[in-house]
């Protein structure tokens, strides 16, 4: 309807990258301390296999994967062990068991060197899946699907394409971008050792059309290794671009988008024979397969309207996002510094949350007895999907793709539903998200079940567009939430 | 010293559009229809569109006390109800007659049923039923143009509808006149030119959904020209084009889904020409609209969009599922 490369739906926000989009990265001074999660990605927890006192090496694993769909976690700086506790974690509302790692000031030789230059060529590509798996890779986008289960097609599908995602659809976020821009030969080797561990021939890196540069350097590098031969013959490896639209770098809608596809609903792109990876995972297996590294660090836009420097960061996996604000120079305004420097408590928080799942307005819910005094919004990820933090104790985990800090002047009171479509309209999904929520508000969640809820995948292009400012994905998941209650 | 972040959902950032603004821009697009209709019925018009408006505000902020509930007339809802009941009487309306319309329509059409967002029917077309049924003589009395603005007194003529129905040949109407809205009827539904051009702002500003009015007055053209009629005469007759643009469209009275508005705009189109032709009133656009206003629900739910990765449009699914059960 729209063309070929695009989809049905979907909204094109005002996209902010301006404030990073041509800052090259900039590596975080290896911090002093590191919380390291156990559990960092889609599937099951990691269990510790170090134990408080112990010394450990950068880039040793810390976590063992207790089951298929899990990734170990590595200590990404070197130093002692000295906690293994429950911390804050930015996408869970609980802390979760986590390895606390300190390293000497006084340690000069701490930083590894990662020198190592294997030819993966000669490599099989059940040996290049295992060291994916070892170096604990998992999507960067975001989603933090381990890696490995990604490339493991069940038996009996075919793959025939590898799509590899630079769309990068979310505003403020430019980490793949510069990564596109900044490290292109990494990330075409990572495709090609993604095609031999797939056993398949063809790649597609969609690209929106907002980064062009990134596109004609990538295309470029293509024709160059093309005549080098380093692309074989009968493979071909192409960059398409992309309409500038929210949510394009859906893994769906990217499919959709690029080849005209659609997974079936509930399904996995498997389905369609197709297999998509983040660029920004594409480097990272270049790094560990080429250099045995695993995934300890990871590029970081840090950015917003209350950032005082807004700069896309090489970060430590398990860095505070204390640490990686300051870096970046703060929060802008008066009371800035002290919103940077000052203790939340945590508990209290997760309350603000809770009592929020019914209310309507996304401020009110956060004043309880005062008005809170300083109106900024912590977010872990991008504004549409990422998630609100409560604390700046909570780390830098691998599905870290931007870390934003908002002044929240500008959110607007939730009025009802005029029933003006535009949700409908929009919706990437072809859901009907105001029955949702007004369903979801009556607690009527076998009817929201009905509606097709589960094919929601929390865009939030329903509630940017909404006039009313109902907070239409809040009220979704907290049907979903239900749902899966039910179930247990 | 304890701080505290603002936590909610995502998306973290909203659209600038808002419901109030939506109102105030449906007013701006009114507002030159209102000189219009003042223009062309003199200063009774004006009369009738102060108190309308003044009633209805009146009414919503004294029901939304009455019911605890906040006040919410800013949103600038009441007002477009106001200035749409005025449009769809004649400007001969006793004042008091007016005042019953404006509280029919806010508070048994609008507030009884929960206020904005919750009422089923149009507030200003239900409110004209209300009317229609309790005091025909006074709303069913077409006014003639005035001469002069200052002009008080409402001479009442058959409007073009009323010729054609009682088949009065002598009385005949150019389409010019039709056009410019130099004709006898309701005060705001005369002036083509004017509520065309306020329909125009609407749609730029993305208010207006065309699925709605488009096939509302493709169907209602077809349809008298099958029975006969000039159907360009038929569209620019009676309340066809306020209707379509401005009542047709309301968002809470019309379905939300794309394929859902096109039926409903057919829906209504259909209904008015029956009406015309065959229904005991002159004009039908009316009760076409409140009659297409029930069937809402019902349309939202048969015209699901197809869910991405579904192939079967929700449409076959809910026609084959069997029925009962499913608002469990």
């Amino acid at each position: 309807m729209f063309g070929r490369k695009s989809f049905r739906g979907g909204v094109h926000p005002p996209e902010h990258k301006h404030l990073t989009q041509n800052k090259p990265i900039v590596t975080l001074p290896t911090p002093l301390r590191v919380v390291i999660p156990l559990s960092q990605h889609t599937g099951s927890p990691c269990r510790a296999i170090v134990a408080v006192g112990d010394e450990v090496n950068e880039g040793q694993k810390i976590g063992e994967s207790t089951g298929f769909v899990s990734a170990p976690v590595h200590a990404s700086i070197a130093g002692t062990v000295v906690a293994v506790e429950s911390r804050p974690h930015p996408v869970l509302a609980f802390p979760v068991p986590s390895v606390v790692i300190e390293s000497k000031p006084d340690a000069t030789a701490a930083t590894a060197a990662w020198t190592k230059n294997i030819d993966w060529r000669t490599l099989t590509a059940e040996s290049i899946k295992d060291k994916i798996k070892e170096a604990g890779i998992v999507g960067m986008g975001g989603a933090a699907f381990p890696t490995h289960v990604k490339l493991s097609p069940p038996p009996g599908k075919t793959i025939r394409a590898l799509l590899v995602n630079g769309a990068e659809c979310e505003p403020y976020l430019t980490t793949d971008h510069r990564l596109m821009l900044e490290r292109s030969d990494e990330i075409l080797e990572g495709v090609l050792i993604l095609l031999k561990a797939l056993d398949i021939k063809t790649a597609v890196i969609g690209i929106e059309k907002n980064k062009t540069d990134a596109a004609d350097l990538l295309r470029e590098k293509i024709r160059r290794k093309e005549a080098a031969g380093e692309i074989a013959g009968d493979e071909s490896v192409r960059v398409a671009t992309l309409k500038v639209k929210y949510p394009q770098g859906a893994e769906k809608q990217l499919i959709k988008a690029l080849l005209g596809r659609e997974v079936p609903s509930g399904g996995l792109p498997f389905e369609v024979g197709v297999v998509v990876q983040n660029v920004g995972t594409a480097f990272a297996v270049y790094e560990a397969v080429v250099k045995d590294k695993p995934l300890i660090e990871r590029v970081v836009t840090v950015s917003g309207d209350a950032v005082a420097e807004p700069a896309n960061v090489l970060v430590r996996i398990g860095t505070s996002f204390r640490d990686l604000l300051a870096f970046a120079g703060g929060v802008t305004g008066s009371d800035g510094a002290a919103a940077a420097g000052v203790e939340v408590p945590g508990a209290e928080a997760q309350g603000v949350e809770v009592s929020s799942a019914k209310t309507a307005g996304p401020a009110e819910g956060a004043a309880p007895a005062e008005k809170p005094r300083a109106g900024y919004k912590m977010i872990m990820g991008g504004p549409m999907m990422g998630l609100a933090q409560y604390t700046l104790d909570a780390p830098v985990i691998k599905g870290t793709s931007g870390f934003l800090v908002l002044k929240q002047g500008d959110t607007k009171p939730s009025v009802a539903c005029v029933k003006c479509g535009a949700c409908v309209d929009r919706c990437p999904a072809g859901l009907m998200p105001y029955q949702l929520g007004n369903l979801s508000e009556r607690n009527d969640f076998a009817a929201c079940a009905e509606f097709n809820v589960k094919d929601c995948m929390e865009c939030g292009v329903c509630s940017f567009v909404c006039p009313s400012a109902r907070p239409l994905v809040h009220l979704i998941k907290y049907a979903k939430l239900n749902l899966a209650k039910q179930k247990k | 010293m304890s701080d505290r972040f603002v936590i909610s959902s995502s998306p973290h950032f909203l659209t600038r559009g808002n419901t109030a603004g939506i109102m105030w821009l449906v007013v701006v697009a009114l507002l030159p229809t209102a000189v219009a209709g003042v223009i062309i019925f003199g200063l009774p018009a004006a009369f009738v569109i102060g108190v309308s408006v003044a009633t209805c505000v009146a009414t919503e902020v004294l029901s939304q006390l009455a019911f605890k509930r906040p006040v919410t007339i800013k949103d600038g809802s009441a007002v477009v109800t106001g200035l749409l009941l005025a449009f769809i009487l004649p400007s001969s309306t006793p004042f008091w007659v007016v005042i019953v319309g404006g509280v029919s329509a806010i508070f048994l059409v609008k507030q009884l049923f929960g206020g904005l967002g919750f009422n089923i029917f149009n507030p200003a077309l239900a409110a004209r039923a209300v009317l229609q049924t309790s005091f025909p003589v006074f709303v069913n009395a077409t006014t003639r143009p005035v001469h002069s603005i200052l002009s008080f007194d409402a001479v009442t003529a058959a409007s073009a509808l009323n010729a054609i129905k009682e088949g009065t040949a002598n009385v005949h109407y150019s389409l010019g006149d039709l056009f410019f809205g130099t004709v006898p009827g309701a005060l705001g539904e005369t002036c083509k030119l004017t509520l065309l051009i306020g329909a125009a702002l609407l749609v730029l500003f993305r208010v207006v959904d065309l699925r709605i009015p488009l096939p509302y007055i493709a169907v209602a053209a077809l349809l008298s020209w099958i029975f006969g009629r000039d159907p360009l005469e038929a569209v620019l007759s009676g309340g066809l084009i306020l209707g379509a643009f401005f009542m047709a469209t309301d968002l809470v009275t019309s379905p939300a889904t794309p394929w859902g508005k096109v039926v409903f705009g057919a829906g209504c189109g259909i209904l008015t020409i029956v009406i015309r032709n065959y229904g005991g009133f002159p004009e039908g656009v009316c009760y076409s609209i409140l009659l297409m206003n029930c069937a809402v629900p019902l349309l939202d739910k048969a015209f699901r969009p197809r869910v991405f990765g579904t192939r079967t449009s929700a449409l076959r699914k809910t026609a084959a599922a069997p029925k009962g059960g499913s608002e469990a």
